[in-house]
């Protein structure tokens, strides 16, 4: 089933990502590992969409087959209507212009052996562009834009702050101005009060560049802060998928509610009753159990049961299998 | 009721020739029998150093340069390093926020909490293997008459941080300080581990020091919280006051840093985050007079390159 | 601070005594290594005019030590440099690339590695026959498995680094990453893996040419010389002590400096860290 997005800039459909595990050169039994099971989502210019979900849940797969970092088993994923995978798919050149992505850990997203002039110039320089001084005015202009100065191009990785290497990996990313950037885990590794400038920035820097985001998080409230819709994905299926406020207000997946109920939240001190509400049980919509039922490890390596995401509200849908 | 752990003017730093580079400057707290105390920080802020100081688990350079540690009345700065192994583990006992290394990986998990039995309480191997599946039981571990021949790394992170608070409380250790305890875990695993914690600890009577950078873990189990900014206590309150009024800059500035679950549904919509650090670098008159000094870490890579974090 | 260096400056230190040894020769000596013989001063003790005194053939020992050393240090550098290219191409490449080509790879160093490298040397000479060029191709074959096994596991580690994906995403091609991104982060390891082979190639050609297959004489080799000197023993020992405290002193030096680097680039990264 499609997601419901009238021409998104970038669609997912029906993606699916297995691992052969256990079969070298002479095993016998060969398992699959179903990391993505038939994930459907579809990215609107100029939205933030965030996948969250638990280690294992297939989000970081799903984000590296649409950066071509990873090969689907099968599916499609499509670029402004244009396969970007399969025989069809871009070389890499064309590809980095599509999206780009900021990494998770700041401490090992650049090449310690390079200055940041070099990190960011170099692509361009890959990408056609030769002239020193448009260079050197690209660098410059996109170091400002992440809020750092100029003079700090000449300088070396470890010379920078957790925050301010996280600022350099969005620069790069932003250098070759892609349409789409995939940001993983963009805040988890730094610090509390880092954190909120860097979401600050990023949140402007979508305004500014007219950029679409596809976030992978756990930190649901960095991810209600920034997204407008919500994707939930537990063991490699979208359980849930929604607006923003919809899957915040009204989670409806045991999973989803899970996921909400158990974060430890500071506002529970002061309003005790909230974190009530969020356990209160909801039930399915009429004709449908959810699906999957309980919240244990199911078989990984087993291929899902059938089921489909059924809607239940403007844009919000919930998977069920019928009753 | 006198406080069963009550820290004087707690120095902690790396004495030079000239003169003393300080990291924990003047901590003072105290925590009460069975009470859980939240010690929280930013990275940086010396809150581990802090507790690691507290059983002298500090690695030269550093020292503990002055204060003292009041442990049941008794300054835990001057009990001998026997004395002081012994206090570790039977009556303040500690786990950490990585269990895979905290855990002996050729060891049976059965074997190193037994070892606590047999080292602490004297009991034959097997009595003490005996104890163990016991004490898999209590910290909910499935099937513990088979676990406990298991090893770390055939277990999942949860379940190593249970081994880990099954070791630590095998004793009955009269306080237990949890070092960031949950940040290596998923968000659900979390959850179970915590509220593991604070039913063992609250069934025995047992205190909590706990440590952490998340103000939502401090705020579901403590008490009472300590703020810590740049190596100093900023803040030291009831839980619920700290929250619904925080007195310092910092501690305002943590709060508003944080993207709330259920900020963005009211009527302002999406709040624009708190930036602390131009609080920081803004020394006004107001901030001086709460100790607030920017961080002048002596290596700190900010100011040599300058600009924000 | 660090204590000091020892490794790295006296091994430093006595690799740059060869080396000045060798390039100046013809400044440090005005004999010929070669045609300066004269039977009139066959085997003449180390004196105020031969310094390290004179062969069978009245050569001047301390000349053809001095133009050995050429000998040795162009074997000893040429054949790592052909060892490292070889073990970094595969190496790296088996990494990165995984599948087949990792274990073909995997298979072959496994096989060079069991082989007797002394061995493996004789084997490629008998059939390019003896001469500098056969030694440097026959020692640039044989010694790259270490190389190729460092190379592999630096870049399985450095394989996952966020600036690894990045630069995948950003357009470069394999080849190019391979030798931009993973390359110039494995410099230390393969820097010292590379002293310590440029010793053990001395060693190599000494013992080959010493066998009557590497250098043949009257061109000096340290390894040929001490053939030459064998029968000498009783009668003129300088002319084995000194070629043998040549190659020695050579050795050590590289195998220093080999650990000295090591140590340097270690902590050194550590603290510029902080």
């Amino acid at each position: 089933m499609k997601d419901s997005v009238a021409n998104p800039i970038l669609d997912i459909r029906d993606l699916h990502v297995h691992f052969p595990v256990g079969g070298q050169f002479l095993s016998r039994s060969k398992r699959t590992l179903h990391a993505v099971s038939g994930v459907n989502l579809a990215l609107a210019e100029g939205e933030c969409l965030s996948i969250v979900g638990e280690s294992g849940c297939g989000k970081s797969t799903t984000a590296l087959a649409v950066m071509g970092l990873q090969e689907p088993t099968s599916g499609e994923i499509l670029f402004e209507g244009n396969s970007i995978i399969g025989e069809n798919a871009p070389d890499r050149m064309a590809r980095a212009r599509i999206a780009q992505m900021v990494f998770q850990d700041p401490y090992a997203s650049l090449n310690p052996r390079q200055t940041v002039y070099r990190s960011l110039a170099a692509p361009l320089r890959l990408h056609g562009t030769s002239a020193k001084s448009e260079i050197e005015d690209r660098v410059a202009d996109i170091l400002k834009k992440v809020d750092l100065r100029p003079e700090h191009a000449t300088r070396f990785p470890h010379e920078f702050s957790g925050g301010q290497r996280q600022r350099i990996g969005i620069a790069r990313a932003l250098i070759l101005d892609p349409r789409i950037l995939m940001l993983d885990e963009p805040v988890s590794a730094l610090d509390v009060s880092v954190r909120a400038q860097i979401i600050n920035l990023l949140l402007d820097l979508q305004e500014d560049m007219s950029l679409s985001f596809v976030m992978i998080s756990h930190d649901l409230g960095v991810v209600e802060h920034m997204s407008d819709r919500v994707a939930v994905m537990y063991f490699g299926q979208i359980v849930e998928l929604g607006p923003w406020n919809a899957i915040f207000a009204n989670p409806t997946h045991p999973y989803t509610r899970k996921l909400i109920a158990t974060i430890p939240d500071p506002d529970t001190v002061l309003h005790p009753d909230r974190a009530v509400a969020v356990g209160k049980y909801v039930a399915p919509p009429a004709g449908y159990r959810f699906h999957p039922q309980s919240v244990n490890r199911p078989d990984v390596y087993a291929a899902p049961e059938a089921s489909q995401l059924v809607e239940i509200g403007p844009g919000h849908v919930v998977r069920c299998q019928p009753d | 009721m006198t406080p069963l752990l009550e820290l004087k003017g707690l120095h902690v730093g790396i004495p030079a020739r000239r003169k003393t580079f300080e990291i924990v400057s003047d901590v003072s707290f105290s925590i009460m029998p069975g009470e859980a105390f939240g010690l929280v920080g930013e990275s940086g802020s010396g809150k581990s150093l802090t507790a690691l100081s507290l059983i002298r688990l500090l690695k030269s350079p550093l020292k503990v340069t002055a204060g003292e540690i009041l442990f049941k009345g008794d300054d835990l700065r001057g009990l001998s390093d026997r004395a002081m192994r012994k206090l570790r583990g039977e009556r303040i006992a500690m786990i950490f926020q990585e269990p895979m290394t905290a855990l002996n990986p050729l060891k049976t998990v059965g074997r190193q909490i037994a070892e606590m039995f047999v080292l602490h309480q004297g009991k034959s191997w097997a009595e003490a293997l005996k104890m163990a599946v016991d004490a898999l039981a209590d910290v909910k571990v499935p099937a513990p008459e088979e676990r406990v021949r298991a090893y770390p790394f055939q277990m999942s992170g949860g379940m190593r941080q249970r081994v880990m608070i099954a070791i630590a409380l095998a004793c009955d250790p009269d306080l237990l300080i949890a070092d960031e305890p949950t940040t290596a875990l998923d968000v659900t695993v979390q959850d179970e581990v915590l509220k593991l914690i604070a039913e063992l600890c609250s069934a025995r009577g047992t205190a909590v020091l706990l440590i952490s950078h998340d103000l939502g873990v401090i705020a579901n189990m403590c008490q009472r919280v300590g703020v810590m900014y740049s190596g100093r206590l900023v803040e030291e309150r009831d839980t619920y006051d700290v929250f619904a009024d925080p007195q310092h800059p910092y501690t305002k500035g943590l709060l508003g840093a944080l993207p709330r679950l259920g900020s963005r549904h009211g009527a302002a919509g999406r709040q624009r985050l708190v930036d602390i650090d131009s609080l920081i670098t803004d020394k006004s008159s107001l901030l001086e007079k709460f100790y607030f000094e920017p961080r002048h870490a002596v290596r700190d890579p900010r100011l040599r390159a300058g600009g924000p974090p | 601070m660090r204590g000091f260096n020892f490794n790295l400056w006296f091994g430093g230190f006595l690799t740059l005594v060869v080396v000045i040894g060798a390039l100046f020769a013809p400044l440090l000596t005005s004999l010929d290594p070669v045609y300066d013989a004269n039977l009139m001063n066959a085997e003449l003790p180390p004196d105020g005019e031969f310094w390290f005194g004179t062969d069978e053939q009245g050569r001047d020992i301390f000349t053809r030590v001095l133009y050995g050393a050429r000998i040795s240090l162009t074997v000893g550098v040429v054949s790592q440099i052909i060892n490292s290219v070889i073990g970094l191409a595969l190496g790296i490449s088996a990494a990165y690339w995984g599948g087949w080509w990792d274990d073909l790879v995997n298979g072959l160093t496994n096989v060079m590695l069991a082989i007797p490298s002394l061995i493996f040397a004789l084997a490629i000479m008998a059939i390019l026959g003896p001469g500098l060029l056969s030694l440097l191709i026959a020692l640039g074959l044989t010694n790259w498995s270490w190389t190729c096994r460092i190379a592999r596991s630096s870049t399985l580690s450095l394989k996952g680094q966020g600036y690894v994906q990045a630069a995948q995403t950003l357009g470069y091609g394999d080849i190019r990453i391979m030798a931009t991104q993973l390359l110039p982060n494995m410099v230390g390891p393969i820097l010292v893996i590379s002293t310590l082979g440029i010793g053990a190639a001395v060693l190599a050609e000494a013992a080959l040419s010493f066998l009557g297959l590497g250098i043949r004489p009257p061109f000096p080799s340290w390894g040929s010389m001490l053939t030459n000197a064998r029968e000498l023993i009783a009668i003129a020992p300088w002319a084995t002590i000194f070629p043998g405290l040549a190659i020695f002193v050579t050795v050590l030096g590289f195998n220093l400096l080999g650990d000295g680097l090591r140590d340097y680039l270690d902590p050194h990264m550590r603290t510029r860290e902080q």
